[in-house]
């Protein structure tokens, strides 16, 4: 075992000192100093495990990664928070998912339904007011192509028959009506969410929907929420390499798109932890092959058309060649103008999906080094995926408590850190550059060639505000 | 003020037993509310002389919240000053009955139904302690005294037993006890002895034998208990005893619930079940 990775096991059992020895147990599992040959037996991560309570975990909720990630971008549906009025009030367009359309006549993007439960709903059931929300929705938006139902908790608790109500409805009203029972306090985290709302796809848009003609360049984006325009960037390449987008999901997304991607010839996954699900199945009922791709940060970028353009006839692998020669010049000028300011800064990371690995090399282009990196709610499919791409005796975290991450970086001294809303306050009281890396801080599109440049100069705007030396820095 | 909750098995007169009894109370110059927790509503009917028209929760739909309810629509006044709620709740198969029973009796609570010179309260309960919602009134500050309504019949007693093991976990935290067992006869085998025996490896007692008469049905058709309808009839002096015993009652104890075996045991011995051998 080399040194590095001794020198972080030691750093990490420092900081798992501070806890009681059962807490201390359970938590040193879901820490390790990276081993990126996968040699080290001990440099593995335990994932997708219940938090343990009283440590300030960050994670979601099955609702949050059904309605928030999955469900809520597709832009020609109403998405109905089935329960009381808080958890459809606090994931109101938290993840800023564009899209285009107008919105409340074709389009309800940012808008959100709740069926707001109140004591006389959970007592007498809430199918009466669902159906009635429903009718309502329908007077109120015709144009509306399909409605979902997220339920929250009090659903689950008091059984009410929502799939009863869909099934009813949407023979009434001959749209899809989904129910998805993605009650809060199912599964572990948002994970499961996701989870349940790809298998609501699968079971009442999938394969439904219209597509008049098929071409061999078909492909479908899958995984790609549009967080700052990130899908658009995405497929203006995809289509510039003389591919056809015929789905994007969700991000921008129909309906429609939702039940066409069956006759994609390729489906492209950006975000595997959330729909990897759907992909699989897609690959096994439809035999359409995956492939898992990373557009941020020129290297993966490059890498990541070489790869979707292997799956094609030559016209595509030389209109993807063409297309690299023509934007690498405006990629080296932004490395070039910001890896000056940037060279060495050191990064921690601590995201969801996919993040905690798929910017690393977007990091690295610019001469940064991600000195440790973690996911609210990764499984082990997603830390084998990143222990290669991260540094020996890197940090790898699982399901991070805001003690562990304030104490890294106290003892690591990053000079910037990307986290989500949750711990970017603390972050900023503590002196340290951040960045909120879930929704790019009201900033993107971060994918693409049109994203590298307004990542780096985010990174660069983050790292070198002035502004951080105004506050005093926590020793 | 005494709060006392009534349990047992559905369709043992839990309901008839408890207003009988209240009645009884009443006359002894107690001051009496009961509060039926049974989405049915039906535990008031022979007080009031009619199935109540106004439930809490009826009441909070019809408004849309409980906030929006005064006490006095929900608490009616029927037979010798007898003050009586029923929480109300949903048709069998939808919503939750068990939150009904909660917002009800948090409702009278905090608007003040149970006045400082009320002195029994009766909890009028629904057959099976099958959610938080109906053990509700096991909880602290409210029942501290169980009275377990039960006959002879098998299943009768195995929810008994059932309900014993409730008191037993509310007796730690709420400060629960048992008061008794109230055996309404059914008529079966050796009735009286095997309740008092069940009673006994509860570690309680059979507080009275009420035994089965007609008189009641015929109270129950005309909307009345015994006690209103005919009180000079021998039933109507079994319900005063019931009362005085309940009054008088010291003997509040934490149960034994016994096992499914012991109870099939018990049912042997006294020869109501055969062994597998003699079978």
């Amino acid at each position: 075992m080399s040194t590095t990775i001794k020198d972080t096991q030691k750093m990490i059992e420092e900081v798992l000192d501070a806890y009681p020895e059962k807490a201390k147990k359970e938590r040193a599992r879901h820490l390790a100093a990276n081993d990126p040959s996968g040699q080290c037996s001990t440099c593995k991560v335990k994932a997708n495990t219940k938090s343990r309570p009283g440590v300030m975990t960050v994670r979601g909720c099955a609702y949050a990664g059904a309605k928030g990630v999955v469900w809520g971008p597709v832009k020609d549906q109403i998405t109905v928070s089935h329960g009381p009025v808080g958890c459809g009030q606090y994931s109101w367009w938290a993840r800023r998912n564009y899209y285009n359309g107008i919105t409340g006549v074709d389009t309800f993007g940012t808008m959100h339904i709740t069926t707001d439960f109140q004591e006389k709903d959970i007592v007498y059931g809430g199918d009466k007011g669902l159906d009635a929300a429903l009718h309502e929705l329908k007077e109120l938006f015709p144009l509306a192509k399909g409605i979902g139902i997220l339920s929250e908790c009090p659903v689950g608790l008091i059984g009410d028959d929502i799939e009863a109500v869909s099934k009813r409805v949407a023979a009434e009203f001959k749209i899809p009506i989904v129910p998805v029972r993605c009650e809060g306090f199912r599964g572990v985290s948002q994970s499961l969410g996701h989870h349940i709302a790809n298998d609501t796809i699968r079971d009442y848009v999938l394969g439904k929907g219209k597509l008049e003609k098929s071409t061999p360049y078909d492909v479908a984006l899958i995984g790609d929420y549009n967080i700052g325009g990130d899908a658009w960037a995405s497929r203006k390449m995809l289509e510039e390499m003389g591919l056809r987008v015929i789905a994007q999901w969700t991000g921008d997304a129909s309906v429609n798109e939702l039940g066409i991607a069956t006759k994609s010839k390729l489906n492209l996954i950006h975000c595997y932890r959330s729909m990897n699900y759907i992909c699989r199945h897609m690959e096994e009922e439809y035999g359409i092959p995956w492939e898992e791709f990373n557009f941020f940060g020129p290297t993966k970028i490059y890498a990541s058309i070489r790869k979707i353009a292997s799956h094609f006839d030559d016209s595509i692998k030389e209109k993807a060649e063409k297309m690299i020669e023509k934007y690498k010049p405006m990629m080296d000028a932004v490395v070039e103008q910001y890896k000056a300011k940037l060279e060495g800064k050191k990064v921690m990371l601590y995201v969801g999906g996919l993040r905690p690995r798929h910017t690393v090399g977007a990091y690295e282009d610019l001469g940064m080094e991600i000195i440790a990196s973690g996911y609210e709610f990764g499984h082990n499919d997603d830390y084998n995926r990143t222990y290669p791409v991260m540094k020996e005796g890197a940090v790898i975290m699982d399901d991070a408590t805001l003690y562990e991450l304030e104490e890294f970086t106290r003892r690591l001294k990053p000079d910037m850190v990307g986290a989500g809303i949750k711990e970017k306050y603390s972050y900023h009281k503590m002196g340290v550059p951040f960045r909120q890396m879930h929704s790019w801080d009201y900033s993107g599109p971060y994918h693409g060639f049109d994203g590298f440049p307004v990542f780096a100069r985010d990174m660069d705007m983050t790292v070198n505000n002035p502004s951080w030396n105004l506050i005093r820095r926590k020793k | 003020m005494r709060q006392i909750a009534v349990y047992g098995k559905g369709g043992i007169g839990k309901s008839t037993t408890t207003q009988n009894t209240v009645a009884g109370l009443s006359q002894a110059g107690y001051k009496c509310m009961i509060v039926g927790c049974d989405p049915k509503a039906d535990a008031t009917r022979l007080i009031l002389h009619a199935k109540a028209q106004t439930t809490v929760m009826d009441l909070a739909r019809e408004r849309g919240t409980v906030e929006d309810l005064e006490v006095g629509e929900v608490l009616l006044t029927g037979f010798n000053g007898i003050r009586c709620a029923e929480s109300g709740g949903p048709e069998p198969g939808v919503g939750c009955a068990g939150r009904g029973v909660i917002t009800a009796i948090n409702f009278l609570e905090e608007n003040g139904a149970y006045d400082a010179d009320t002195d029994f309260v009766f909890y009028d309960v629904l057959g099976d302690v099958v959610c938080g919602g109906f053990a509700m009134p096991m909880r602290e500050g409210k029942a501290k005294e169980i009275y377990i309504v039960t006959s002879g019949e098998m299943m009768a007693m195995y929810a008994a037993n059932n309900i014993s093991r409730g008191i037993l976990k509310y007796a730690h935290s709420g400060g629960v006890r048992l008061g008794g067992l109230i055996c309404n006869s059914r008529k079966t085998d050796k009735e009286y002895e095997l309740i008092a025996e069940l009673a006994k490896k509860l570690g309680t007692q059979l507080i009275h034998f009420v035994p089965r008469d007609n008189q009641v049905q015929r109270a129950e058709l005309r909307r009345m208990t015994v006690i209103e309808y005919s009180p000079e009839h021998p039933q109507a002096e079994e319900y005063r005893i019931l009362a005085k015993k309940i009054a008088d009652n010291r003997d509040l104890v934490i149960p034994t619930p016994i096992s499914m075996d012991e109870l099939e045991e018990l049912l042997m011995d006294f020869g109501i079940m055969e062994s597998e051998e003699a079978a």
